[in-house]
């Protein structure tokens, strides 16, 4: 059986203080050359200031099936959003 | 089990319908699954393969500076192979299998790559009218359902913007320079205008197989009226810098606002994608010959994956 | 020879030296063993031809004849190129392409190092921007020294078999001339007789890590400081200067 050696998910930072974001796959067979390898696909145009690779097994989903469940309750909490709130006429730096 | 759970078909249905992004872990058809799979391993297939005829010409660039415009825009077709092959993972395929179909005969390739780089100035031709033909596919792509797939396009598409421009300043350059320049020029854009424009695909206003691809949002735009785009901003192009464009057939339509071409030939286009090109042995020779000689290397990397540096 | 005349044949050699590397990896492009490799190829291919065109501008602009960088490149016969010969060597298999671009890449670090600090503020630039491209070539090239040593027993034998094969193109790295002689007085060029200690310690060290036998030192070839190169070269620039030769009068 042929390899293609093992998948790995690729995070790209754009600039110092921004998220990563998932920007794709690399193939490798070991930490060190997933990381060089992620350098070298996705951040040819000097668009990353930071890389993170993680082995594409040890990724956790969330799954659709469980959609409702998982993420409708968190959408009647409007009390954790600072719009919900009343505030004076008047009142700054609030 | 709840009596409100959407079935899984309704789920898609609905997402496609709303024009939302079909996600890898979202339930869809298989025969949406399937579509795919062959689509964007076509489509990985065909950047991997086409790093082949512009290499050709890599070690015979004229300039340090043409040969590293030339050695990025292939690293880049490398690299675009890459995140397709990405997507079609996330599909429930591995790259090895894909890999396969593509050595065995199973998986195809666009084309157009079954041609031979003869000269330099095919190096323009591939830049400005092959890839010119396929950022036209792209940009639609960019909007296509399948979120990994139209992920990918989108950072192509960003991506591809210099390499028309490369080919076609090759194109300008040798146009305007010695006579035998600008004939290598004319007789690239002759050899190449045909091919690119077949990259398209035959008509697919009758076939069964693109309707189904419109209803789920994989396909946005028909081959027709893709090949029309191309075809109505690359013929100014060739005025601008002097070649002319070898179709007799060629003239504006005042009515539609097109150009009209004369018919392309369409057996040639069977036969070449068939196996009978002039170079399709060869591409896929090159590509298992390559393959084979990185075993060894893909082993020893293998071996000592729990080898900590 | 002047400082000046010194100068130039020093740049000319450290643009063939990157040119003629850069030009074998860039052979590799389509012909690497897994596609992400490729892509790791064709990066150090594009940093070696990018420092050869900023050293030949220095050096076109030191001769003063009025000749542009690709001149240099592509104008200039065989006799005429100083790269060393490990650089020419043809990359046989991923083994050989390893090794010739660790043992070099090694050189390198060290030399760029020195030449970082070197009392002409043009060529420290250079050295500078490229230094920071090298040490990621010999980080990559020292991991494959590691994984092709401890990976299976036939990348072993492959990697010390091209280890065996290039170590005779090693002694002449180290080689110096009147054009060192003259630019170190000037604290411009690398002394190569202090680098060599650093040489020998650092690919000691990584062959020890990969468990690869350091080859015994025995006669090493030379000849390129004079222009005296093995026959691979001369096809290599056929090959590259085909179109340039063949229609002198063009431009591209």
């Amino acid at each position: 059986m042929d390899t293609q050696l093992d998948l790995w998910e690729v995070f790209v930072q754009s600039k110092p203080g921004q998220p990563y974001k998932h920007a794709g796959s690399v193939h490798a067979s070991d930490k060190l050359m997933a990381l060089q390898n992620a350098r070298d696909v996705y951040t040819r145009r000097g668009e990353a200031s930071g890389l993170w690779v993680v082995r594409a097994a040890d990724i956790v989903a969330s799954n659709l099936a469980d959609h409702d469940m998982f993420f409708d309750p968190a959408n009647d909490k409007i009390y954790r959003h600072p719009t919900f709130y009343q505030v004076p006429e008047g009142a700054k730096n609030i | 089990m709840s009596t409100t759970t959407t079935a899984p078909v309704d789920i898609f249905t609905e997402k496609i319908e709303r024009g939302e992004n079909i996600e890898p872990r979202d339930p869809m058809p298989e025969e949406y699954r399937r579509h795919l799979i062959r689509q964007i391993s076509q489509h990985a297939h065909s950047e991997v393969i086409g790093m082949q005829p512009e290499g050709n010409w890599i070690t015979r660039a004229p300039s340090l500076r043409s040969k590293m415009i030339l050695l990025a825009k292939i690293q880049d077709e490398g690299g675009h192979g890459l995140y397709l092959y990405s997507a079609a993972e996330t599909l429930g395929i591995s790259r090895e299998e894909m890999i396969e179909q593509l050595q065995t005969g199973k998986a195809r390739y666009s084309s157009v790559f079954n041609y031979p780089a003869l000269t330099w100035a095919d190096i323009g031709a591939i830049g400005w009218l092959v890839d010119g033909a396929a950022i036209v596919n792209q940009v639609m792509l960019q909007r296509t359902s399948y979120g990994p797939y139209a992920r990918a396009m989108v950072r192509i598409c960003k991506e591809e913007s210099f390499h028309q421009r490369q080919g076609y300043e090759i194109m300008a350059k040798m146009a305007a320079g010695t006579p035998e320049q600008h004939e290598m020029a004319q007789d690239a854009l002759n050899r190449w205008w045909a091919p690119a424009l077949m990259m398209f695909g035959p008509s697919d206003k009758d076939s069964l197989h693109s309707k189904q691809a419109f209803l789920w949002k994989i396909k946005r735009e028909s081959n027709d009226a893709l090949r029309q785009k191309f075809i109505d901003k690359t013929v100014q192009q060739a005025e601008v810098i002097g070649l002319k464009i070898p179709d007799p057939d060629l003239r504006f339509n005042e009515e539609t606002g097109h150009y009209d071409t004369g018919p392309l030939n369409w057996d040639e286009f069977h036969r070449v994608i068939n196996g009978d090109g002039p170079c399709n042995r060869q591409r896929v020779e090159h590509h298992v010959r390559v393959h084979e000689e990185g075993r060894w290397v893909r082993e020893a990397a293998q071996k000592v994956l729990s080898f900590e540096f | 020879m002047t400082k000046t005349d010194a100068l130039f044949h020093y740049c000319l050699r450290l643009g063939d030296d990157a040119v003629i590397l850069g030009h074998r990896l860039a052979e590799l492009c389509s012909r690497g063993p897994f596609l992400e490799e490729d892509l790791a190829l064709t990066n150090i291919a594009l940093d070696y031809t990018g420092r050869a065109e900023l050293f030949f501008q220095y050096a076109a602009e030191l001769e003063g004849k009025g000749h542009s960088a690709d001149d240099l490149v592509y104008r200039r016969p065989e006799r005429r190129y100083y790269n060393h010969l490990l650089c020419e060597r043809p990359n046989v298999d991923f083994g050989h392409t390893i090794v010739r671009q660790f043992l070099f890449s090694v050189y390198d670090r060290y030399l760029l190092e020195e030449l970082g600090a070197a009392k002409d503020t043009r060529l420290a630039e250079i050295a500078v921007k490229a230094l920071k491209e090298t040490r990621y070539h010999l980080s990559h090239a020292a991991d494959w020294m590691v994984r092709l040593g401890r990976g299976t027993e036939e990348s072993h034998r492959r990697v010390q078999q091209a280890l065996n094969d290039l170590w005779t193109y090693t002694g002449e790295l180290f080689e110096m001339d009147d054009v060192d002689l003259l630019l170190l007085e000037h604290g411009i060029a690398a002394d190569l007789h202090t680098l060599r200690a650093l040489w020998q310690a650092e690919v000691k060290q990584t062959l020890d890590r990969a468990g690869l036998q350091r080859p015994a030192d025995g006669y090493m070839q030379t000849g390129s400081r004079k222009g005296i190169h093995s026959e691979h070269l001369g096809h290599l620039l056929a090959e590259m200067q085909y179109l340039v030769r063949t229609y002198p009068q063009a431009a591209w």
